[in-house]
């Protein structure tokens, strides 16, 4: 149930949670109760609260929260900020009380998941489509032959009385033709292929077991096998158009690496060996041994000696620069001693550890750091390893270990970070009494706000940042300045003023900050790696060779997401632009895709003009313009004007703008908003849908794709459970798709045709024989026969054919991706298709009766005995209808 | 060292392995036929497949070919006699008609005596079904769950034996052959057993088992159209009269379309025809009791020979003539084109 937080363990009410199944995102973020239940920590004052909540009608916004709480005659506002929402997970708080305010299908995840749908393949409904068609061609022949049976009883069965007489209660022609219209329905009820839906089946099981037995897709680090979940889709793996993919935990590891930094215009992490971080384990240099520190975690690696040595060389900017990564940020530090919350914690670790989790085992002594971010998580640490180690922290104070002196600064304030500053700053009294203000933020923010005499510095470090983002690592630049003690405080008390303003206390606050965060002394730069999981660009480039299109939905911000398109080669510096939308309006947002696409569109007619103006030609059929655009775009769209880009009018216009880009990635979107994406794309593209992700926050996308992938990492299984296929690795996607799909999306394909035209050879001979047994409804086979057609005599090759037939080997398939094409444009089983075969059916039953019927024609055999009996001819043309069908399986 | 050996195992114990096997048949690594359709092989084919067909339908036509045959429509020659038929009280009038022809060369080898009908429909679903094999196999069944009627009982609760609308028409004419040499006449001796497929005859027929026939069929009687008991057939050989009669037998296997011949008599070779039958003239003597003037049906004799593939039927042969042909011709087709993209692929080249 979603709950308003009253009172918790921790001082002030203060409550950490982890939303990984809200939003995936897994840093920890604080709620806080208010101020006046926050002393209801006792059950006997709890049991005498007895305040009213009036709050907004349950709905699916997981970042808002509007209510009020009356009590003891007062009214106190509630927000997002007061509540803990169904699907948290409490991190460092022993306890809390809260008041139910949502439950059961009110709660804002189930808000948020969509409906289960029952999930068919495209094949399926066209399958049920022609079984109607054929029902109706049944029908059609059944009349057909009533009609000749009718005319011939009226011309020669009238005659033929004498030796055949009539049955009884048949009286005329017309009656005769009617009750064989119905003999006819029977005995040519075998074209309607009803164990079709059978063989499809089991054909579909097969190639599920193939996909659970397949060894390329097994992951020995977390001993999970690929699972095919359901056995009703495989074929559709063979026609994906669009994937969308969740970032966090399916791109990425979700590990956060320092990796390179740039200290006083020099750069740092660079490896030896020129191969770049990418190269094998076995390649590397040796990691830098931090063996000196007793305090350093032991799984941290950097791979650039000099920088430790600057650091033991003294070097006071590499030391403040460290002591800044040690002082400004919100991680908590937790060091384990004997006993307290050991237990809760190591309950904790080890279903971290099932899940396959890098949390790691704490031994008793070691220090720990809990993060908002595991990008602060990763900078303290690299902080920790060079020897400036934060060791803890109260309200009020920083203890660090500076190479192995402890010094506990003053923590005068926190200038935190939010979306629109993107900087954070502390402000740290030394023990020498120095008060400075320590900032990091993102470079286009910072870099504005540097003293000027930093300029040369400037140029340097921005190219080091250049040099990074290519990389596609996620920087931060550092910076400080020193504050005169008469001007911190009348800051400290503008500030103290503005924090208890009743009205517009954000505004007064922010420009308070603003004039504080000014003419700072630039110190270096970050780049932090948001380690990819292993082969993931790869897999990238082979699915969008398969021209498949990829899009990132995210419930990351902004930077974050471009930075992992950056790095997983979805977003590259060729691209001719990148279209960011961020407008807060729908009509911001309507002139920025117009503009999108008005860019698009003058590009490639400025192309079309020049060198690839013979192309155009040729390519001038294209229905839309759009699709006929050069240079290759790609598109980010965030939270918010996707909520207006999703409204009805718009829908189409994103829609076109975002399938003209080669990329796109949406950040900020709820979990709803994934899966309207995806029932978008669905509506209107007519094209087949994959969704991958591993949180519980895609489990409605993975839910509304055609296919729902779940990767089986290290955020719960609810995306496994509503999954269709799972398995732990984002690059056996393409495996899964350009093989299995591929091969499955075949088998069927070519399963289904042969099915069809098997029947139809099958029973149109019955169809030609009416014609000579006077529509009689007299069968050309022996009744056993008809029986066991589809049963014994042509099952077996069929069903090899469907569930082991491979055109080309696997490796062929990852190598020409284009080869998955003919999937995607279903070209293999469509209506065209179907009457192919149909066609080729009815071909072979008129050879298979009237070659015989040729033959049998005044037949006698070499003793002269009569050959042109009903039996001999019913066995040939059985015969030879097995021997003609069963060739020509494949 | 040691430590690891114990851990080992354990952890194997703690987690069986979930890795899949790395068998063929799981990692979809069977073997399997990967033809490679070259020019080679494909044109090979073309031309083999071709040339195959092509010599085997030229034999067959050959073969048809060479067959003797001579077919004889006598629905309108005896004219007199079909009118008697279409009159039902007129069943038990005799009715004789003749009908002569000339053989202007000698007909070597076996001779083979067929009578035909035309338009008359004995696979129609109706007349096919209505049969008692059963019965006919001399066990003594209740046809009324048969599929006879209403060929099955009289009026007075009689069953017919055989029953059915295929026994009940069963063609009775009696076909003789004469040769009429320098004025005298001479009878051509003619077999009229084996004639039937042998498993019909010792398989798929029999007569029940009595003391005598006549009374195995007790309290039973001839179908409706019959002029005679199942069990006169045939009053000279009682191996071939009853159910086992081999006219009866050979009608009884109905025909799969509405125009069909039926073996009737084989020519005896013994003194003028030991090697079949010699020119001159013949004439058939037909006893007409088989109507089929009231459906438009044409009644045929016919004298034909046979040879190793059959009677005078050319159409297989010449199916197999058209598909060689056609695949031949294909060949050709394909090594035209291949021949001329090869050109132009040279010409690219240079």
């Amino acid at each position: 149930a979603d709950l308003l937080l009253l009172c918790s363990s921790e001082p002030h009410g203060l409550c950490y949670i982890e939303t990984a199944e809200l939003d995936g995102e897994t840093n920890m973020k604080v709620r806080q109760a208010i101020p006046v239940t926050s002393e209801l920590g006792d059950t006997s004052k709890l049991a005498r609260f007895d305040g009213e909540v009036i709050c907004e009608p349950p709905n699916n916004k997981l970042d808002k929260f509007g209510g009020t709480l009356y009590w003891k005659e007062n009214k106190y506002p509630l927000s997002n900020q007061n509540m803990l929402l169904r699907g948290c997970v409490l991190r460092n708080t022993e306890w809390c009380f809260g008041l139910v305010i949502f439950a059961g299908p009110d709660t804002k995840l189930m808000q948020n998941s969509g409906r289960t749908k029952f999930k068919r393949t495209s094949i399926d409904r066209l399958m049920n489509t022609l079984v109607l068609w054929i029902f109706g061609f049944l029908v059609c022949m059944g009349v057909i032959l009533a009609i000749g049976n009718a005319i011939w009883e009226h011309e020669v069965g009238v005659c033929f009385q004498i030796y055949l007489p009539w049955d009884e209660g048949v009286h005329s022609a017309f009656f005769s033709g009617f009750l064989s219209f119905w003999s006819y329905i029977i005995i040519l009820n075998t074209v309607v292929p009803i164990s079709l839906y059978v063989s499809v089946e089991v054909i579909r099981l097969g190639h599920s077991y193939f996909i659970n037995w397949d060894k390329k897709m097994y992951c020995a680090k977390r001993r999970t096998p690929a699972e095919a979940r359901t056995t009703t889709l495989n074929e559709e793996l063979g026609q994906v158009e669009y994937i969308f993919s969740d970032k966090t935990g399916t791109l990425t590891q979700n590990i956060m690496v320092f990796s390179k930094c740039s200290v006083n215009g020099h750069s740092y992490g660079d490896m030896q060996d020129v191969l770049g971080h990418k190269a094998e384990l076995g390649e590397r240099p040796e990691p830098v041994d931090f063996s000196f520190n007793p305090l350093a975690d032991p799984r941290f690696q950097f791979w650039d000696p000099s920088l430790l040595e600057a650091v033991k060389l003294g070097d006071p900017h590499v030391h403040e620069f460290f002591r800044l990564l040690s002082l400004c940020h919100t991680v908590m530090s937790e060091e384990k001693s004997e006993g307290g919350r050991g237990g809760q914690d190591l309950a904790l670790c080890v279903s971290g550890c099932d899940a396959g989790s890098d949390r790691p085992v704490l031994s008793p002594g070691e220090l720990y750091y809990k993060a908002q971010s595991p990008d602060e998580g990763a900078l303290v640490t690299a902080a920790r390893n060079f020897g400036f180690v934060f060791r803890s922290r109260t309200p009020k104070t920083i203890t660090v270990h500076e190479l192995g002196r402890a010094i506990t600064y003053q923590l005068l304030a926190i200038l935190d970070f939010n979306n629109i500053r993107k900087r954070m700053s502390v402000i740290v009294r030394s023990p020498e009494g120095k008060i400075r203000l320590y900032c990091k933020g993102a470079d286009t923010i910072l870099l504005e706000r540097l003293h000027p005499v930093n300029q040369d510095l400037t140029n340097v470090t921005t190219d080091h940042l250049n040099e990074y983002a290519g990389e596609g690592l996620r920087t931060l630049v550092l910076a400080y300045k020193d504050l005169e003690e008469g001007y911190y405080e009348d800051w400290s008390e503008r500030l103290h003023r503005a924090g208890s303003a009743p009205e517009a206390r954000e505004d007064r606050l922010a420009r308070l900050y603003d004039e504080v965060e000014h003419d700072m002394m630039l110190l270096g730069a970050t780049a932090i790696e948001d380690k990819l999981q292993q082969g993931v660009p790869e897999t990238i480039a082979i699915l969008t060779l398969a021209n498949i299109k990829i899009w990132v939905l995210t419930g990351d911000k902004q930077e974050t997401a471009v930075n992992i398109g950056y790095s997983c080669k979805m977003l590259t510096d060729d691209m001719t632009e990148v279209f960011v939308v961020t407008g807060h309006t729908v009509l911001e947002v309507r002139e920025e895709l117009r503009k999108a696409r008005e860019k698009m569109m003058d590009g490639s007619r400025s192309m079309g003009n020049g060198f690839s103006y013979q192309e155009k030609l040729s390519s001038s059929k294209l229905t839309s313009v759009l699709e006929a655009i050069a240079g290759e775009y790609a598109l980010v769209i965030n939270g918010h004007s996707l909520a207006h880009a999703l409204e009805a009018d718009m829908e189409v216009e994103f829609l076109e703008t975002a399938c003209a880009c080669k990329a796109v990635i949406c950040c900020r979107v709820t979990p709803l908003q994934k899966a309207q994406v995806v029932e978008l794309v669905k509506k209107y593209k007519k094209a087949v849908t994959l969704a991958i992700g591993d949180g519980a926050n895609d489990v409605s996308m993975i839910k509304t794709a055609h296919i729902g992938v779940g990767i089986s990492g290290q955020e719960g299984i609810q995306a496994v459970l509503a999954s269709d296929y799972s398995f732990s690795q984002f690059k056996f996607l393409q495996r899964l798709l350009l093989v299995h799909g591929r091969w499955s999306y075949l088998r069927m394909c070519k399963f289904l045709c042969y099915f069809f035209y098997k029947n139809f050879a099958f029973t149109m001979v019955h169809f030609w024989f009416g014609f000579f047994c006077g529509f009689s409804a007299q069968t050309v086979y022996d009744q056993y026969f008809i029986t066991l057609y589809n049963i014994v005599y042509t099952s077996l090759p069929v069903l090899a054919m469907g569930v082991f037939d491979q055109d080309v080997p696997e490796q062929r398939s990852m190598e020409y991706p284009k080869l998955y094409e003919p999937g995607q444009l279903n070209l293999l089983f469509n209506k065209r298709e179907f009457f192919i075969c149909i066609a080729q059916g009815i071909y072979t039953s008129v050879l298979m009766f009237f070659i015989p019927y040729g033959v049998f024609a005044d037949a006698t055999r070499d003793d002269g005995a009569q050959l042109a009996d009903y039996q001999s001819f019913a066995v040939t043309v059985a015969t030879s209808l097995v021997i003609v069908v069963s060739v020509q399986v494949g | 060292m040691k430590n690891k050996m114990s851990f080992l195992p354990q952890e194997g114990e703690a987690h069986p392995s979930r890795c899949p096997d790395n068998s063929a048949f799981k990692q979809q690594k069977l073997p399997a036929w990967k033809p490679q359709l070259t020019i080679a092989t494909v044109l090979s084919s073309f031309f083999v497949i071709g040339v195959f067909c092509l010599s085997v339908g030229v034999c067959l036509i050959l073969s048809a070919n060479s067959v003797r045959e001579v077919q004889i429509d006598y629905s309108d020659k005896c004219s007199d006699c079909s009118k008697l038929r279409e009159n039902s009280s007129n069943w038990n009038k005799e009715c004789h008609c003749y009908v002569n022809f000339t053989l202007k060369e000698d007909i070597l080898g076996d001779v083979f005596m067929y009578y035909g009908l035309q338009n008359f429909y004995q696979n129609h679903r109706r007349y096919v079904m209505s049969r008692s094999d059963a019965q006919l196999l001399g066990r003594n069944v209740n046809i009324q769950k048969s599929y006879c009627t209403p060929f099955t009982t009289y009026k007075n609760g009689t069953p017919m034996a055989p029953c059915g609308a295929i026994a009940n028409s069963m063609f009775n004419d009696t076909i003789d052959l004469y040769y009429n040499l320098n004025s005298s006449v001479i009878q051509v001796p003619l077999l009229k057993t084996g004639n039937s497929w042998w498993t019909d005859k010792n398989v798929k027929f029999r007569n029940p088992k009595s003391y005598n026939l006549s009374s195995a069929f007790a309290g039973t009687a001839r179908p409706l159209y019959w002029q005679k008991p199942v069990y006169l057939l045939d009053e000279q050989d009682e191996r071939n009269t009853g159910y086992i009669n081999d006219d009866f037998i050979i009608w009884m296997r109905v025909s799969a379309f509405a125009t069909f011949r039926n073996l009737y008599r084989r020519v005896r070779r013994i003194r003028w025809f030991a090697d079949g039958l010699p020119a001159g003239n013949y004439t058939f003597h037909i006893s007409y009791n088989f109507p089929v003037s009231k459906f438009k049906g044409r009644k045929h004799v016919i004298l034909s020979t046979v040879v190793w593939s059959g009677g005078s039927n050319p159409f297989l042969g010449i199916a197999y003539v058209v598909t060689g042909t056609a695949a031949t011709l294909t060949g050709f087709v394909i090594t035209a084109i291949h021949l001329k993209l090869r050109k132009k692929k040279t010409y690219f080249q240079k």
